[in-house]
């Protein structure tokens, strides 16, 4: 699907691939089929991660920077709503209410971003990965051994969503449709992000920041920028996350579930924003019915093998196992679309040049 | 040294001043007013000792890691798994032998040995891409650590050292003089101690390797140049996997080390991965005196951050690498 063409506004329906309708059609009316268990802890808890992991595609795909902190910018806003909005545990909860607790989780946790963006952009590449990896450890310890203000320990409980409009958002239906909501919309807006100016340089700096600073180009600021709108997103899942559990503590954010994030961005693929939404149904529905298969405890080395295996086998993840199997399926088809895209083209391009 | 002075006055009398000033902290018996200040002079002492005792721990894990990196470009985050691995070895080893030296070895070369596996099996095989290979080594420390558990659970082992290397030393640091007139003396266990000296045996075993041996030499010139180094007849692969079987050796190695001095249980890899993360990132990538220097920073800064603000030890720790980044952002010893 082309995006440009999208949000250009010559856009028809018929221009949408039948897979991508089918996919929206399907997603829309997955809660009138499916059981309460399918609809909250498979489709919800799959949007949610993959809300965070596409934080994290954005800054990696098209930034070039694996952040392995998103997820603690994620539990920041998590811990926000549970400090300054409501809780059942009696520490903190200053009961703000949720149309300013909400928005002030985001914005924290997307200025925390960009704070751990400003410390690690002033590396490059592998040591990126180092120091957030090492922030995002910190974190955890930090609000396991801070009882004033992150409970330590025990962390908090009995974080609900605000009843709206007479509907209660911890319901099955109605939080799938908010789940799917917010990252169908930060998806079309990464999608859209990626073509805009601001998305293109990011991706010129991946590829070549000294040239992009010989440019004039504030590489610095771009980056830091980028942490700030991954923050949002980040941030944004977090809210929902902890309205998800209902709780967040320490374990919410430790090194496991970090890694986890990182797992399900790069099996995903890191290349479309799609990818993480595909890692995470992956990593959940392995995560519920790997029991069948083996014993429950052994879970982390699947999802590890699984993993490891993408990355040994597959560098762009299950989306470009996907590109490299669909040319050899549809090699004729391709090759005619091709074609007939090509003479559109010539026919386009001959018509200024005859004027001139 | 003469130089510095000539070169530095007022610089080399202020550390002149200091290192005066913190002797005397540690050998004088302290007035009342510095005791109100700062508390016992045993919560001191111990914590100075216990953290230079952790820095030859941080010091032996972080070595092996800033090596590899060095040479390789290769960001090994499998190390705390690997530390965790010979601990166990080692406490199967000393345990079923009865003799902790061998267990020592015996994690050691075991180590070493799995990661040579690691460098041909795998990391040969991307080289160049240091991304896949870091990934890589995530999903093994996954994997690693989830069958770690499922072997040794989740309980806590405790290693039994010989007879002569347990047990308190009296050190001629006197804490307090009672009111008799008698003076206390500090007493310091004496494998703490030991793990001091063995990680600076260690770090100039190191040193004489790197800087005064043909091996040495050549890993020199990998960091500096490594095409040119394999155009000049070195067969560079073997040597890559020399310094990964040293590296990933060293440890094991400390896993024994630090698992006699402390303990062994899960969730110590992710521990000293972060330590030896920190520890480089201050330090400087790829070097090993850059290794020392940081291990004796974070070392000391956490066992004080401990002893005098418990709450946020961890913390101040970090503070020191987002110090250290923002002034000099490829750490203290590091080169570009």
């Amino acid at each position: 699907m082309d995006a440009r063409r999208l949000l250009s506004g010559n856009f028809s329906f018929a221009d949408l691939h039948p897979g991508v309708l089918l996919v929206i059609v399907f997603l829309l009316a997955y809660p009138g089929f499916a059981s309460d268990f399918f609809v909250f802890q498979i489709g919800a808890y799959t949007l949610i991660l993959g809300t965070i992991a596409l934080s994290l595609m954005m800054l990696g795909g098209y930034g070039g920077m694996v952040s392995l902190a998103q997820l603690t910018v994620a539990g920041l806003a998590g811990y926000l709503v549970a400090i300054v909005g409501t809780n059942s545990v009696g520490v903190m909860g200053l009961g703000w209410p949720w149309w300013i607790t909400v928005p002030f989780a985001i914005l924290a946790a997307a200025v925390f971003s960009a704070l751990i963006g400003a410390i690690s952009v002033r590396t490059e590449g592998i040591y990126t990965i180092m120091i957030t990896l090492a922030i995002a450890v910190a974190f955890f310890y930090f609000v396991r051994q801070n009882y004033v203000v992150f409970n330590g320990f025990t962390g908090f409980a009995g974080i609900e969503p605000p009843t709206l409009f007479g509907v209660y958002w911890r319901d099955p239906v109605p939080f799938y449709y908010l789940s799917l909501t917010v990252a169908g919309g930060f998806y079309a807006a990464v999608l859209y992000a990626s073509r805009s100016t601001f998305g293109l340089s990011l991706q010129a700096i991946r590829d070549n920041p000294r040239r992009m600073r010989a440019l004039g180009y504030d590489v610095t600021l771009h980056r830091v920028f980028a942490y700030f709108l991954a923050g949002l997103i980040a941030g944004t899942a977090g809210v929902l996350m902890v309205w998800f559990n209902g709780r967040i503590s320490p374990g919410s954010v430790g090194v496991d579930i970090v890694i986890d994030i990182l797992v399900i961005a790069v099996v995903g693929g890191m290349r479309h924003p799609i990818g993480p939404f595909l890692g995470a149904l992956v990593f959940v529905l392995l995560q519920n019915f790997a029991i069948d298969l083996i014993d429950r405890e052994r879970f982390n080395t699947v999802i590890g093998l699984a993993f490891l295996l993408v990355v040994l086998f597959s560098p762009d993840g299950l989306l470009g196992l996907w590109q490299r199997v669909r040319p050899k399926l549809r090699f004729a088809r391709t090759a005619r679309y091709e074609a007939g895209r090509a003479e559109e083209r010539d026919r386009q391009g001959a018509g200024p040049l005859e004027q001139t | 040294m003469r130089q510095f002075v000539e070169r530095h006055r007022v610089w080399a009398f202020i550390i002149f001043l200091a290192v005066a000033a913190f002797l005397w902290l540690i050998f004088a018996v302290w007035p009342d007013w510095l005791v109100d200040s700062l508390g016992r002079k045993k919560t001191f002492v111990n914590t100075l000792l216990n953290g230079i005792t952790l820095a030859g721990l941080y010091f032996l894990v972080a070595s092996g890691f800033t090596l590899v990196f060095g040479l390789m470009r290769n960001v090994n985050l499998a190390h705390g798994s690997m530390y965790l691995l010979g601990a166990y070895i080692g406490y199967e080893v000393a345990t079923a032998s009865g003799n902790w030296f061998l267990g020592l070895a015996v994690a050691f070369l075991a180590i070493g040995a799995s990661g040579v596996l690691l460098q041909v099996l795998i990391f040969r095989r991307m080289e160049g891409d240091d991304l896949r290979q870091t990934l890589v080594t995530i999903g093994i420390s996954i994997i690693a650590a989830d069958l770690m558990l499922a072997v040794w659970t989740g309980n806590t082992y405790q290693f039994e050292p010989p007879e002569w290397l347990f047990g308190a030393v009296t050190l001629p640091i006197i804490s307090v003089i009672k009111a008799s007139g008698d003076p206390v003396y500090i007493k310091y266990p004496m494998f703490r101690l030991t793990v001091l000296v063995v990680a600076v045996a260690v770090g100039i075993g190191l040193w004489l390797f790197l800087n005064r041996t043909k091996l040495g030499m050549m890993i020199r010139a990998g960091v500096n140049d490594r095409q040119m180094l394999a155009a000049s007849g070195v067969n560079v692969q073997l040597l890559f996997a020399i310094v990964f079987a040293i590296g990933a050796g060293l440890a094991g190695f400390a896993g024994v080390i630090g698992g006699t001095a402390l303990s062994i249980a899960p969730g110590e890899d992710v521990r000293y991965l972060l330590a030896s993360l920190i520890v480089v990132i201050v330090g400087g990538l790829g070097s090993v005196t850059g290794a020392a220097i940081g291990a004796l920073l974070i070392g000391l800064a956490e066992q004080f951050g401990l002893a005098y603000f418990p709450t946020y030890g961890v913390v101040l720790t970090f503070l020191i690498m987002v110090f250290v980044l923002a002034v000099r952002p490829q750490g203290v010893m590091g080169g570009r």
